[in-house]
C-alpha cells in the first residue's frame, strides 16, 4: 500500500507536542531515569518531524536521518544508562539534586 | 478511514507519552513509553515510510527499551523512590515547567499553522533508502559508526567499575 495524505501541519503539530511533553518532563523530573526518558521523546518527535517531510516530497531523505537520529539516541542512551548506573552507586539515589557537584 | 487509523494513533502516541512522563514508577513509564514508540511507528507506516516504521519497532520499542528495562531492573528502586516522585509530582512543581513547554509549543503551533501541504502519499521503499544511505551519505554512515564506537567505549569505560564490582566482588576493594 501506499502512503496517506496527511496535511503536513497536522504531523508537525503531533511532533511539537511531543517535543513540548518531552521538554517539560526534562525540565521538572529529577530522577535521572525520567531525564533520559523524556530526551527519547524529544529525539523521536524531531525523528517524526523528518519522516513527515520526507514524506511530503515523497523523497528517501527524512529516513535517512532517521536512521542517524536512531544511531544517536542508541549511543546517548548507552553512556546515559552507564552513568545512571555509577551514580546509583556512588550516591545511592537518582536524585539530580543530590548528585550536583560534579564529584565522584 | 486510513485518515482516522493517522488521527488514532496520533492521539494514542500523545497521551501515552504524556503517562509515561506523570508515572511515579520507572517501570510502569517505561511500558507507556514503549506504547508511545508504537504508535509512532503506525504513524511512519502510514506516512509511506515503512522501513523508518520497521526500525522503530526493532531499534527504538526494541533495544532502547530493553536497555532501559535492564537499568531499571539492575537498579530495583522499590517504594522509597516512588514515594519521593509522588512528592515531587505534585501539582504547584509543574506550573513553571508547564508554562515554559506551552509557550514553546503555542510558538511551534503558530509556526506551522499556515503550512499548505499535504504528505504525498508516495510509499518510499527501503530500497530507495538503502541505495541513498550508501551513494550520497557514505561519509555520514561512516560518522555514525565512529559514533556508535565512541559510546560503546565510553559507556564501557564508565560503567566498568560496576561490572567488576558486581562479578569479581573481592574483600577490600572498594575503588
Amino acid at each position: 500500500m501506499g502512503g496517506l495524505q496527511i496535511p503536513l501541519e497536522h504531523v508537525l503539530l503531533l511532533a511539537s507536542c511531543l517535543f513540548s511533553c518531552g521538554l517539560a518532563g526534562l525540565m521538572l523530573r529529577r530522577n535521572l531515569i525520567f531525564m533520559l526518558m523524556s530526551l527519547e521523546v524529544m529525539l523521536n518527535s524531531a525523528a517524526l518531524a523528518f519522516v513527515a517531510a520526507g514524506a511530503r516530497w515523497g523523497q528517501p531523505d527524512g529516513q535517512i536521518i532517521f536512521l542517524f537520529i536512531l544511531s544517536i539516541a542508541a549511543a546517548e542512551v548507552a553512556v546515559g544508562l552507564g552513568l545512571v548506573l555509577q551514580i546509583q552507586r556512588r550516591f545511592k539515589t537518582l536524585d539530580m539534586d543530590q548528585a550536583n557537584r560534579l564529584r565522584g | 478511514m486510513m485518515e482516522s487509523l493517522f488521527y488514532g494513533a496520533s492521539a494514542v502516541a500523545l497521551l501515552a507519552t504524556v503517562a509515561a512522563l506523570t508515572r511515579a514508577n520507572a517501570a510502569h513509564a517505561l511500558i507507556y513509553l514503549i506504547v508511545s514508540l508504537l504508535a509512532v511507528a503506525v504513524l511512519f507506516f502510514l506516512m509511506g515510510a515503512p522501513f523508518a516504521a520497521a526500525l522503530e519497532i526493532v531499534v527504538y520499542a526494541g533495544a532502547i527499551m530493553v536497555l532501559f528495562v535492564f537499568v531499571i531492573m539492575m537498579l530495583n528502586l522499590g517504594e522509597a523512590g516512588n514515594s519521593r516522585e509522588r512528592e515531587w509530582l505534585a501539582p504547584r512543581k509543574w506550573i513553571v515547567p508547564g508554562i515554559l513547554a506551552g509557550i514553546l509549543l503555542l510558538e511551534l503551533v503558530l509556526a506551522v499553522r499556515h503550512a499548505p501541504a499535504s504528505t504525498s502519499g508516495i510509499e518510499v521503499p527501503p530500497k530507495m533508502v538503502g541505495l541513498t544511505l550508501f551513494g550520497p551519505y557514505v561519509l555520514a554512515v561512516e560518522i555514525a559508526s565512529m559514533l556508535l564506537l565512541a559510546g560503546l567505549v565510553g559507556a564501557y569505560h564508565i560503567g566498568r567499575r560496576f561490572i567488576v564490582r558486581r562479578d569479581f566482588s573481592r574483600p577490600g576493594d572498594n575503588s
